[in-house]
């Protein structure tokens, strides 16, 4: 019997991932790992939350700067999905979005130094990319009726906003409050390479091993991303956007000098700065090539292809824990907090914490996007499955989720994934940072080297290595008639 | 009713906003380099800021970084006037910065070493050269941009075996700063490490270093490194002979428990032309172009 498309490729990416293991470089170095990571989960139950006193004014910045960023980027990349239909415009979104927050902040960093814009762009750049791809898509999914109904000579931008944006309002809605959450991680996040906010002094905290400190750092920021629902409403979300700007804290002075240096001498290759011509340029490129983007883009697809089929497997494992077709309420309610938690860690974080604990290798990054991911996808594979409703006789069990749930929710779990593939390479990238040998790394390195010219060529390698497999991850769902969701 | 709560809630906008004082056109803004944990750092810069401000009559303010890299573009962006820089750190800053001057270096500064440190269990003894049974351990550099802590270690590594580190151990990584490094190794996460030997000094005084686990293999012959290095235009800015001033008030830091926390014995005069040897090695290895 022939087997179903959508298990060829399933079993087809099974292998690459299996191929991907040989070569992988799996390990837990640290002699003692589990003496950590006991400290760790101590350091979770004796939180500190009066180390710092800088730890309120973290949280406020963190704040402020997704407010900002996300603010911005929502409102320039609805203006840019009205322009959605250029070509030109799709290209810039689908550039700027595969590049990591990141990286955009070390790029700022550069000529902006620890100016509050370093941050804010960082976080609008690329989701304005983001949100003009979505927000597209959302507005052409919408019944086109209304708009002929329009007085002709209407304007696009009278349509838009008279007979499509009020049937898709909610849903536009949901996604940019998701894409807050989102901005939060970015924000705190962006604290590792400098700029002042929670991800600042979570890492300070980690590498001296005060996990007290560090564990009352994670808490309250799941309590932040937990109670969204909470604090940003109708009324107090224009109050927020208001006063974000003015908490981003002071900086310094931008010079102008240093952002035309940056464009006219720094991202200039060097055999073209000091005059060695063509032939020079060839030679520099290919030791680029050779030496950093081509090591960098081969572990980059190893571990990309293993985080995303240990990701997969890890959601098929957890949705049953807030499935309402599985246990009980009590089980259920853990099974929600045990998935939130893991979704509203960061991966960078995650990463950054199981390295610290298991020592260098894929191991902690593949485990860490693993868990990131696959809470992302176990939680909405969990919720879509409390709305199959199943025939009283079904199955209980084992034999209820292996032929009742799984074959029912394959297809959606299947576009999910394909969903977060990009997202999981993008991630993968900027790991390199943290000291696992993908593109990130030989980033970090050139800028280490100040040798900007090699940084900007290696971003472009990762943004359009980005595009190429968010490419191929529309072609297979085409081919496999997946729905794809705008929702992660 | 209202006044209150808008007063309540301005109260608390000062209060956060309160913790980033303005920084001014004629504020003197310095960094380092994060080669050690951050509270160690904070500890003695503020420290230091605390007694320039007091010898210069000038609000002398101290900002952190989190990468050497950082500490260099920050130099050479002019948001920070003077740093402490490592060697290497130093040669890139000055190569960027034409008309910025080294002023001075720690006594300890002229010879510095690097301790090249193992776990116990692989049963690597100290010895006069760097041992062969090196071949296939894993070992971890400091941060990338460290003198001590990687181009230095890099440097006779090369010399001792004639390849890359990549192809001698079977992992090569970076622990981000000194401190870290000794962690790793008396952690056994890397079985060999090297690092700034001020800090495993400093360290096992202070009774930091569980020696059961880790000891120092091999030490290298010394090299100059950190350096206070200035702004070409700091004169024009705060007014003639500050840089004079400057290298004044820093070579005559002497208060013992400042000094301590570096720790160097005392500052001594420096200049661009004593970090001539790492220019040459850091090109030699590819690291400056």
């Amino acid at each position: 019997m022939p087997l179903p498309a959508t298990v060829r490729v399933s079993l087809l990416f099974l292998v690459i991932a299996i191929v991907a293991l040989a070569f992988s470089d799996v390990a837990i170095t640290a002699s003692n790992p589990w003496r950590d990571l006991g400290r760790f989960f101590l350091g979770m139950l004796t939180p500190d939350f009066f180390s710092y006193e800088g730890l309120a004014t973290a949280l406020v910045r963190t704040l402020a700067f997704a407010f900002v960023g996300v603010g911005l980027g929502s409102v320039c990349g609805f203006g840019l999905a009205l322009l959605y239909r250029w070509r030109a415009v799709r290209l810039c979104s689908a550039f700027v979005r595969a590049i990591h927050e990141l990286f955009w902040a070390l790029i700022f960093l550069q000529f902006f130094g620890f100016h509050p814009l370093t941050g804010v762009l960082a976080i609008a750049i690329p989701y304005t990319g983001i949100f003009a791809k979505v927000y597209s898509e959302i507005l052409d999914d919408v019944n086109p009726q209304a708009a002929h109904l329009l007085p002709r000579g209407s304007g696009t931008l009278v349509s838009y906003l008279y007979a499509r944006l009020p049937q898709c309002w909610a849903q536009i809605r949901t996604y940019t409050l998701y894409r807050l959450e989102c901005g939060l991680r970015s924000s705190a996040i962006l604290g590792f390479v400098g700029l002042p906010t929670l991800g600042y002094y979570l890492e300070a905290s980690f590498s001296q091993g005060q996990y007290s400190e560090a564990g009352a750092m994670l808490l309250l920021f799941y309590a932040l991303i937990a109670t969204i629902p909470v604090w940003v409403r109708r009324f107090t979300l224009p109050l927020y956007l208001a006063a974000a700007p003015f908490l981003l804290g002071e900086g310094f002075a931008i010079r102008w000098g240093n952002v035309e240096r940056f464009f006219t001498e720094d991202i200039v290759p060097a055999p073209l700065r000091n005059g060695d011509g063509w032939s020079g340029l060839q030679d520099w490129l290919a030791d680029v090539m050779v030496n950093q983007a081509i090591p960098g883009i081969w572990n980059t697809l190893v571990l990309t292809q293993l985080s995303l089929v240990a990701t997969g497997m890890l959601a098929l494992v957890t949705f049953p824990l807030i499935s309402r077709h599985f246990g009980g309420p009590i089980r259920r309610g853990s099974g929600h907090i045990f998935l939130v938690v893991m979704r509203s860690t960061p991966e960078y974080v995650l990463a950054y914490i199981l390295l610290q604990l298991w020592g260098p290798s894929m191991l902690p990054a593949a485990v860490a996007l693993a868990l990131h991911n696959g809470g992302i996808i176990g939680h909405l594979l969990g919720r879509h499955s409390s709305h199959i409703g199943l025939r009283s006789d079904a199955p209980i069990g084992l034999n209820r989720y292996t032929y009742e749930l799984v074959p029912r929710l394959y297809r959606s779990f299947l576009a999910l994934l394909f969903y977060r593939w990009e997202i999981i390479m993008r991630e993968t990238a900027i790991l390199g940072i943290l000291g696992i040998y993908t593109l990130g790394f030989y980033v970090d390195s050139a800028i280490q080297n100040i040798q900007f010219d090699r940084a900007l060529v290696l971003i472009v390698l990762t943004a359009l290595l980005n595009i190429g497999v968010d490419k191929l991850s529309r072609v297979i769902r085409r081919r496999l008639a997946l729905q794809t969701l705008p929702t992660c | 009713m209202l006044i209150p709560l808008l007063r309540r809630l301005l109260l608390s906008l000062s209060l956060v906003l309160a913790p980033v004082s303005m920084v001014t056109a004629d504020t003197f803004v310095f960094t380092a380099i994060p080669d050690e944990d951050e509270t160690k750092l904070i500890e003695r810069f503020q420290g230091v800021a605390d007694y320039l401000s007091q010898q210069l009559s000038v609000d002398v303010r101290y900002i952190p970084v989190k990468s050497y890299a950082a500490a260099v573009s920050a130099f050479r962006n002019d948001q920070v006037q003077l740093a402490w820089f490592g060697g290497l750190s130093g040669v890139q800053a000055r190569r960027l910065v034409p008309g910025s001057l080294a002023l001075a270096q720690g006594e300890e500064d002229q010879a510095f070493e690097t301790y090249f440190i193992a776990h116990r269990s692989t049963g690597i003894e100290p010895g006069t050269e760097l041992p062969q049974s090196l071949r296939g351990r894993t070992f971890t550099f400091g941060s990338k941009g460290s003198t001590s802590g990687r181009l230095m270690p890099e440097f006779f590594l090369r010399e001792q075996f004639g390849e890359a580190p990549e192809s001698i151990f079977s992992r090569v990584g970076f622990s981000g700063n000194h401190t870290r490094t000794l962690r790793l190794v008396e952690a056994g996460t890397f079985e060999v490490g090297a690092l700034n030997f001020k800090v495993w000094e400093k360290e096992l005084a202070d009774g930091n270093v569980d020696t059961s686990q880790v000891q120092v293999i091999w030490k290298t012959p010394g090299y100059p490194d950190y350096q206070w290095t200035v702004r070409g235009d700091v004169d024009e800015r705060f007014g003639t002979g500050f840089t004079d001033r400057l290298r004044t008030a820093l070579l005559n830091l002497d208060d013992p428990a400042l000094l301590a926390s570096f720790p160097r014995s005392a500052f001594i005069p420096a200049s661009n032309a004593d970090y001539e040897s790492i220019r040459a090695v850091a090109e030699a290895i590819g690291i400056l172009e």
